[in-house]
């Protein structure tokens, strides 16, 4: 589903992403995991399209085709979704109403019809109880005034509605607490399929006791300096990044 | 970036759609401006004594005034001897008695700006004063507004029906000395809608005026008095429109509002005059002097406006917050794009105790547009615990336009708290990703965040008003505001 | 504009031409006939200029001042105690109505990377810097009060800083009157070279209860990368005249930084301008002023930014007592090419008293869209729970009154980085308020 071959990326004039290879398909979840600089959100920004990362080599392959070339919003309506770490606030537009906007632009895409207002509200409904979300959250403007918590849970709540192919989740985990965490991980435990791909950027291994990865690599300075399965968060936990990399770095 | 660009000139350069001329017969007199042409206004409106006197001092008054040029607006000097003072469609001349009387053409003008006159297809809950050129062409609803003692007709029928009425309130909130613009008014006015609510009557549906300019060379001279007696509430609204132009035209009205005790009047203006085209040829100059005197104890005035037209908007409308505990509210959102210049903002006067006002005003600017919000809160000695809080934001949308804002606050009692803050950005890039993001078009990512900048002042307006608001920002925003 | 004020200034200035330094050199010549003949021009403003909406001049205008003398000033080193700084290293210049006093100075030769000179021996001595900056910022064909100050200068300082480590001592320059019914037009130049440090304090104070009139001007032109500290503690007689207009230059990657107190005077007028002429300039306007009785005073600042990445911050704040009456005009300009540009602006203001009156004009004015602005003001009074709270806690209410003026205040005191001065503005704000000495052992 998603093929990142020797991705370089240049954020303000400096190299952030320095050759970085990752294959994921469908039905998987991958964790990336690293320490803070390593290049996880600038990664997570450059799969949804953000303009100002300069990409300066490699290619990036999303169900076979130029994923790099996609504007912002074709990403989004072909599937994929970027749950931010810093969900954005837009005083004045009504979550509700920002989020039919989003699901009919990419039914449209798909060609589709649009759902209409009864339907909307149905689906929206369905989705909210797996969060356990607050209704009052629909009622107000996307993410202005919500909490740290809030704002994840809003995150994922539109994954749920937009139903994406490859979900990328940027530090989703950050901020929560026990009980927040476990609604965003059965939420996101929910949409996992075999059609569909997951991938995780997260600082702790706590996230991965509540989903748990197929993969997990590390990232440090721009490269993937090592795979493996579950096991391999927990010796994260156990011996801190310093030491991976340390090890790492002959190889 | 430079998709954004693209966005934005898309928006910016959507079509003036009510830019048609109708073709009827007019009454016009030629331009110029003496006190024959006042005698001649005055007489062709069978005025009694005391209008004729009203505006001969106003036109004395005018002679002895300078144009103001303190705005942050320019333009070539207008000359006021090239200005026609009185167009009217001749079908029309002598009023008629009902719609079956008005011209088909007029009806199918006001049919095609999408204000039917003919009352069964209106929404029943609106009643509509249709003014045409100088004069007013129709009023709907006049009949089932009667029954409660409503007074809502045009300006010249209640000059010859409530005379007393008219002499009574005319003047006394916006006197004919007051500026530049309200003296010219004040002499060559020649139609608008007077409205009179009495005691203790909450008027049952939106009453609104709906001007329209159609003859060349003419100026446009209305005035609107609304008075709300003790305990009375009316929701008045307000919609213009006039066919392009190369020529600029002058605009120049007057509206006054009286709350007396306890009495409320919202007054809603969605101004969509024709702003001009894209080199800044023609347009209207809309000066327009506006202004609300809460003149008993609890009474509330609030305006709410929408500018989206003329080439220039110089408009202030204002509370005098006289009376004990009266509120003064003042909602705005005024875009300026292509060469629009907007210069508007209000004016709070806090004299009596406990009184409040809140500004919410907000400018957009694009193009080589020019928006300033000017804007006074003065709390005099007497004002006890007087409040004000100022909101005003800017955007700016594009690197040739221009957002300013002047703020004046005069504070003369200690007592008084007086809040204002403003800011200025353009639309954020990451409130733009994110839209895009969830798949949203660039395009309709804009338009949403400039509807969400601009909710606090739509959920002020009727509903159907904000419908319209929203179109004039030339957006599909369904649901996005409410 | 003919009037008798402008032509009393006229004649004095043709009286007193011939002894005002520099007499004959071209430049100069042309220099001061042209501010005088803007002068004669525009006259003293009036309301009618938006500028001067709030402050009318005319008690400056109709009182006529004579320009005193160079002999005959006794001022004990006592009196300076008062007015220095204490314990603050400092390099100090005296001007005694308006004229240096080289007895009272405290200098220190060896200082290297800084030349301090008085404005009457840089002229004397032909400083080339002179006729390079001298006049470059102020604005004499608009501005009465600077075109006057241009005509009349006499003395100042002028204070060249090359130093690039920063530890130059902070240059103290205090102007004290003596005497009633004169005017003095105090000039200070500060040319701060590429990547230089320093830091200024001009002081204005007096040993007279009396009526006089000062006008300074001060330019100030910082090089690429050049950081300032600019200090003004304004406490002259409650019945002065003050006048004073800073014009400040920044060139690329500079950082200004003007804090300006004022507690004294019957009228007073400060006029701060800022451009910011080329990139990645910062700008910094810190302000304070306390005032009662009938005493007037009036701030305008303008930021002007005129090139992209400069970020300017404001903070004023106002405290009214008595019949005074406050003015603020916060003015911040982006001009079309000034993109990235960061303004922020805010101002406080509280009514102590039933008479006093403020009136302030936050104004922005844009013209580049990717900028972030914002300005905010306030005009109220003090907290009345929190003084509830203070008098539950058994403190009386004069006191709790004046702690929570000093609360309001403090955020712009603490502002000021040199510590003595931090603490001498403190005593001046502390000793306006009834049971300073109380108060002092609470707030320390």
């Amino acid at each position: 589903m998603l093929s990142i071959k020797n991705l370089h990326v240049t954020v303000d004039g400096k190299e952030i992403i320095r050759g970085l290879e990752l294959e994921v398909k469908a039905g998987e979840v991958h964790a990336i995991m690293g320490p803070n600089g390593s290049g996880k959100s600038t990664l997570a920004h450059v799969l949804a399209g953000r303009e100002d990362y300069e990409v300066t080599d490699g290619q990036v392959l999303y169900e076979g085709r130029d994923l790099l070339q996609m504007p912002v919003e074709d990403r989004a309506r072909e599937g994929v979704f970027l749950g931010f770490q810093y969900p954005v606030e837009i005083p004045g537009v009504n979550n509700t109403y920002f989020l039919k906007a989003a699901l009919n632009a990419g039914r449209k895409h798909r060609g589709l019809s649009e759902l209409d207002a009864m339907d909307f509200i149905k689906l929206v409904k369905e989705k909210m109880e797996i969060l356990h979300m607050d209704e009052s959250l629909l009622q107000r403007a996307v993410n202005v005034g919500f909490s740290g918590g809030e704002k994840k849970r809003n995150e994922v709540f539109q994954m749920a509605v937009l139903e994406p192919r490859l979900a990328i989740l940027d530090e989703t985990d950050s901020g929560l607490d026990i009980d927040a965490l476990k609604d965003v991980a059965h939420g996101v435990n929910a949409l996992r399929s075999g059609d569909r791909a997951i991938v995780l950027v997260t600082h702790y291994q706590r996230l991965l006791n509540y989903i748990v990865p197929d993969f997990v690599h590390i990232l440090s300075d721009g490269r993937i300096i090592k795979s493996g399965g579950r096991e391999l968060a927990l010796e994260v936990e156990e011996e801190g990044y310093s030491e991976l990399r340390r090890r790492a770095a002959p190889a | 970036m430079s998709s954004q660009a693209q966005d934005l000139e898309h928006l910016v350069h959507r079509e003036y759609e009510a830019g048609f001329v109708t073709e009827v017969e007019s009454d016009t007199v030629p331009p110029g401006l003496d006190e024959d042409v006042i005698r001649l206004i005055s007489s062709k409106k069978r005025e009694p004594a005391f209008m004729l006197d009203f505006r001969l001092k106003s036109f004395r008054h005018w002679l002895t005034m300078s144009e103001p040029v303190w705005a942050h607006v320019r333009y070539n000097p207008i000359d006021y001897q090239a200005i026609s003072y009185y167009s009217a469609p001749k079908s029309g001349a002598d009023g008629p008695k009902s719609l079956d009387e008005v011209d088909p053409k007029l009806l199918e003008t006001y049919e095609k700006l999408g204000i039917p006159l003919a009352e069964q297809e209106r929404l029943a809950g609106v009643a509509v004063d249709a003014v045409f050129d100088s004069v007013s062409v129709a009023t709907t609803f006049k009949d089932k507004l009667a029954e409660q003692g409503i007074i809502f007709c045009s300006f010249s029928e209640a000059v010859q029906e409530h005379p007393e009425l008219v002499e009574q309130y005319l003047g006394t909130v916006v006197p004919h000395t007051d500026n530049f613009f309200a003296a010219l008014n004040s002499a060559v006015f020649s139609d608008g809608s007077f409205c009179y609510i009495p005691k203790g009557v909450r008027c049952p549906m939106e009453l609104s005026t709906y001007f329209r300019i159609n003859a060349a060379n003419t100026g446009q001279f209305e005035r609107t008095l609304i008075v709300a007696d003790e305990g009375a509430y009316v929701s008045y609204l307000e919609g213009c429109t006039a066919p392009m132009r190369d020529e600029n035209q002058l605009h120049a009205a007057v509206v006054e509002l009286i709350a007396m005790q306890g009495a409320q009047i919202k007054y809603s203006t969605v101004q969509n005059w024709y702003p001009g085209d894209e080199e800044g040829r023609g347009g209207i100059y809309n000066f327009v002097t506006k202004r609300g005197d809460c003149r008993g104890d609890n009474s509330k005035i609030s305006w709410t406006q929408v500018e989206t037209g003329s080439a220039i908007t110089w408009k202030y409308p204002s509370c005098i917050l006289r009376g004990d505990n009266s509120v003064g509210e003042f909602y705005s959102v005024a875009l300026s794009n292509m060469r629009q210049q907007a210069d508007t903002g209000t004016k709070m006067v806090h004299i009596g105790k406990n009184t409040s006002s809140t500004i919410i005003s907000k400018g957009i600017s694009a193009g080589h547009g020019q928006n300033t919000y000017r804007g006074l809160v003065q709390v005099g000695k007497g004002a006890e615990k007087a409040r004000n809080y100022t909101q005003c934001d800017s955007l700016l949308m594009g690197d040739k336009c221009g957002a300013h804002t002047f703020p004046y606050m005069e504070v003369k009692n200690p007592t008084a708290r007086v809040e204002h803050e403003a800011t200025t950005s353009k639309i954020s890039e990451d409130q733009l990703f994110y839209c895009r993001q969830r798949g949203i078009s660039e395009e309709d990512a804009i338009s949403i965040i400039v509807n969400g900048f601009c909710k606090e002042v739509f959920k002020e307006l009727p509903m159907e008003f904000a419908v319209e608001a929203q179109k004039l920002l030339s957006v599909s925003l369904e649901g996005a505001v409410g | 504009m003919a009037s008798a004020a402008v032509d009393r200034y006229l004649e004095q200035f043709s009286t007193f031409q011939a002894e005002l330094p520099g007499h004959g050199v071209d430049w100069l010549d042309r220099s001061r006939r042209g501010a005088l003949d803007a002068f004669a021009k525009t006259g003293f403003p009036t309301p009618r200029h938006e500028d001067w909406k709030y402050t009318r001049v005319t008690p400056i205008e109709k009182r006529s001042f004579r320009i005193p003398e160079r002999n005959g000033i006794e001022v004990q080193g006592a009196d300076l105690e008062r007015f220095g700084l204490g314990a603050l290293d400092c390099e100090q210049l005296v001007f005694v109505n308006g004229h240096y006093v080289d007895a009272l100075s405290r200098r220190n030769v060896s200082e290297s990377g800084v030349r301090i000179t008085t404005l009457a021996s840089a002229i004397n001595a032909s400083s080339p810097l002179l006729e390079s900056h001298l006049g470059r910022l102020a604005d004499t064909t608009s501005q009465p009060f600077s075109a006057l100050n241009t005509a009349f200068m006499s003395d100042g300082a002028v204070i060249h800083v090359k130093g690039r480590n920063g530890d130059q001592r902070p240059i103290h320059l205090l102007f004290l009157a003596t005497s009633d019914d004169m005017v003095a037009h105090p000039r200070t130049l500060v040319v701060a070279e590429a990547q230089s440090r320093a830091a200024v304090i001009e002081s204005y104070a007096s040993l007279t209860e009396g009526c006089y009139f000062t006008n300074a001007l001060t330019e100030i032109a910082l090089m690429e990368g050049a950081q300032l500290e600019h200090y003004k503690l304004q406490q002259e007689s409650p019945a002065a005249f003050h006048v004073a207009t800073l014009e400040a230059r920044l060139d690329s990657d500079s950082r200004f930084a003007s804090h300006s107190i004022s507690f004294g005077g019957q009228l007073v007028r400060n006029d701060i301008n800022v451009r910011i002429e080329a990139e990645g300039a910062a700008c910094l306007l810190n302000g304070l002023f306390m005032v009662g009785g009938r005493q007037h005073v009036d701030y305008h600042t303008r930021i002007d930014h005129a090139k992209p990445r400069g970020t300017s911050e404001e903070f004023y704040k106002g405290i009214l007592d008595g019949r005074s009456r406050g003015v603020f005009n916060g003015r911040v300009k982006v001009h079309p090419d000034a993109q990235k540009t960061d303004a922020h602006q805010s101002n406080n203001n509280l009514l102590l008293s039933r008479d006093a009156e403020i009136d302030t004009k936050p104004e922005l004015e844009i013209y580049a869209d990717d900028v972030k602005c914002s300005h905010g003001a306030t005009v109220g009074q003090l907290d009345e729970r929190a003084l509830f709270y203070l008098r539950s806690r058994g403190i009386d209410e004069d006191q709790a009154r004046s702690l929570l003026t000093f609360g309001f205040a403090r955020e712009i005191l603490e502002r000021v980085e040199l510590a003595p001065l931090r603490e001498k503005v403190t005593d001046a704000l502390l000793e306006r308020m009834p049971n300073a000495k109380q108060l002092r052992e609470m707030v320390a």
